[in-house]
């Protein structure tokens, strides 16, 4: 690991202070950038790797007795405060019954250990499982080294994505509470170095295109504070349904996160969104038009998961994803149409 | 000062307390007048110099001075003695690693030793009771013959003893489940399914 000065910063403010004070600090180290640190799950992971090399780490963790470390519910919203552990949102009654789509892509994460420890703010930031990412001695990588290419393209990509991809990059992303609050049509409180705003979920996320590196559209010293997501009769009827190559403790190859609001058997609202084969948290937009206002039958959920891969674009490997992704999508709708609420 | 314990064991060099220098114990350390460094005030740090951090590991109090970088798990073993805790991948991945953190179980290889500023910690070592009884879970592993090689046990009794204290042991399916971060290559997860189950039986008398 490469060396670092190291600080904890006891509030969101004080924490961008430090941010700010000790931007352009590189004692040794070839990338003076500094990062925030929270469950470390994914930051120390890649350090030890090298494929992260911040000359700053700021601990965040004391953020957990401020409010972002606080889940509140009123009749309005649920609030998830960004340095909250998964853990506690995976299990919290209240979450489990009236959002059961936010715990379910929680419980189904990773391993009980790391979600004891990761943050919900760190959750929606975690890099890509990439190979050639993840591992320095492929040069190729147009994430880590901007221009030098992408060996995914060619290379053994039955993990990568067939939505939103670009010539440059083709990185799955790789978590699942991101697609529950992109289907409930979350916000994101974020400090910055003036003020807190609130931006829609869908739009903290980049796309790839020629900037792959640009994961986000959060600046360098911006915190996340908290998760809000509306009440709705579509939290309530809504599930997280997960596909991969083990039963647990295993990222996706096809995930889907469905909300929906029926009326009978017809549907009045639906909301769906896509893991496992896209590189961003992905809203199926197409999808969800397709069913407004059409019964619950096979050949309207076909359509539907027709409608949200129309536009996939397979690698060579990762083609399976596509009849994936709809089966999964079908089977999806088919079981929250079903929930008895 | 050799090894890292309050009451000095007898030992000569070896290459695990060599590597101690830096390791200093005491059963009073004063926790409090050890402000972390906060924000914008504090000035950027060398990152040659040794950061101290203070913390309880199984009862005892430690002051450490480490190389900021060095995560709880090569504390624990390369600098404090206590090899119980296991390395596997190093990564997050396999749960050999575990220990408890104010009770709850984490992965020793994914936090640094400098986030744990008066954090109580319980490792492998501090499960049994001081005149050697084992922990229901340790006699439990034993007596379902749960582990073959045995380099995953420590890790997969620590979790199993966070898992049972959460709740999450209330069925087979649950246990698998939530049991799931702790590889075993040996593959004696039957058994240690078995282990898990009846230790939540004894642990629930106890």
């Amino acid at each position: 690991m490469q060396p670092f000065a190291f600080a904890r910063a006891s509030d969101a403010k004080s924490a961008i202070q430090n941010h700010d004070l000790h931007r352009t600090t590189a004692v040794g180290s070839v990338n003076p950038t500094a990062l925030y640190l929270a469950g470390g799950t994914t930051l120390l992971d890649l350090m030890k790797l090298n494929v992260v090399q911040p000359a700053r780490v700021i601990d965040i963790n004391d953020l957990e007795q401020t409010s972002a470390g606080q889940i509140t519910l009123n009749d309005k919203e649920l609030r998830l405060g960004a340095m909250s552990r998964m853990a506690i949102a995976a299990d919290h009654p209240d979450i489990r019954r009236h959002f059961a789509v936010i715990a379910q892509s929680l419980q189904l994460a990773a391993s009980a250990q790391i979600r004891n420890m990761a943050s919900l703010g760190g959750n929606v930031l975690q890099r890509t499982r990439c190979t050639y990412f993840r591992d320095m001695s492929y040069p190729n990588c147009n994430k880590r080294a901007p221009g030098s290419g992408c060996a995914a393209l060619d290379g053994i990509n039955r993990a990568h994505a067939v939505l939103g991809t670009s010539d440059q990059c083709i990185a799955t992303y790789p978590g699942d509470f991101a697609q529950a609050l992109i289907a409930l049509d979350s916000r994101v409180e974020v400090l910055g170095r003036k003020d807190v705003r609130e931006l829609p979920f869908a739009k903290l996320h980049r796309l790839p295109g020629q900037t792959p590196h640009l994961e986000t559209t959060l600046a360098p010293e911006d915190v996340i504070i908290a998760f809000h997501i509306p009440r709705s009769a579509l939290a309530r009827r809504s599930l997280f349904l997960k596909i991969r190559d083990r039963a647990s403790y295993e990222f996706a190859l096809a995930s889907v996160a469905v909300a929906l609001e029926l009326d009978g058997n017809i549907v009045r609202q639906a909301r769906i969104a896509l893991g496992g084969v896209a590189t961003v948290p992905w809203r199926a937009l197409e999808a969800e038009q397709r069913l407004t206002g059409q019964p619950v039958n096979n050949a309207t959920l076909e359509a539907a998961a027709d409608a949200a891969f129309a536009r996939a674009q397979p690698r060579g490997h990762n083609a399976f994803k596509i009849e994936l992704g709809k089966r999964t999508l079908v089977r999806a709708l088919r079981e929250t149409a079903a929930m008895e609420i | 000062m050799a090894f890292a314990k309050a009451d000095n064991t007898k030992c000569g060099w070896s290459r695990r307390n060599f590597l101690a220098t830096s390791m200093v114990s005491t059963m009073t350390a004063p926790l409090l007048n050890h402000a972390p460094a906060t924000a914008a005030a504090a000035p950027a740090l060398d990152p040659r110099d040794p950061f101290t951090t203070h913390m309880t590991i199984n009862g005892r109090h430690y002051r450490l001075a480490l190389d900021v970088r060095t995560t709880l798990l090569d504390a624990l073993r390369e600098h404090i003695g206590l090899t119980g805790t296991k390395k596997g991948c190093d990564h997050g991945q396999c749960g050999a690693c575990t220990v408890l953190i104010d009770g709850h179980r984490m992965l020793s290889c994914l936090m640094l030793t400098a986030s744990l500023e008066g954090k109580d910690i319980t490792t492998i070592e501090g499960l049994a009771q001081a005149d050697g009884t084992l922990h229901p879970m340790q006699q439990a592993f034993i007596d379902h013959d749960a582990f073959q090689c045995g380099y995953c046990t420590p890790g997969q009794i620590v979790s199993a003893v966070a898992c049972v204290n959460e709740g999450h042991a209330e069925s087979d399916a649950d246990i698998r489940e939530y049991m799931s971060g702790n590889l075993c290559r040996c593959a004696a997860y039957p058994n240690i399914v078995d282990a898990v189950r009846e230790a939540k039986t004894k642990m629930k008398e106890t």
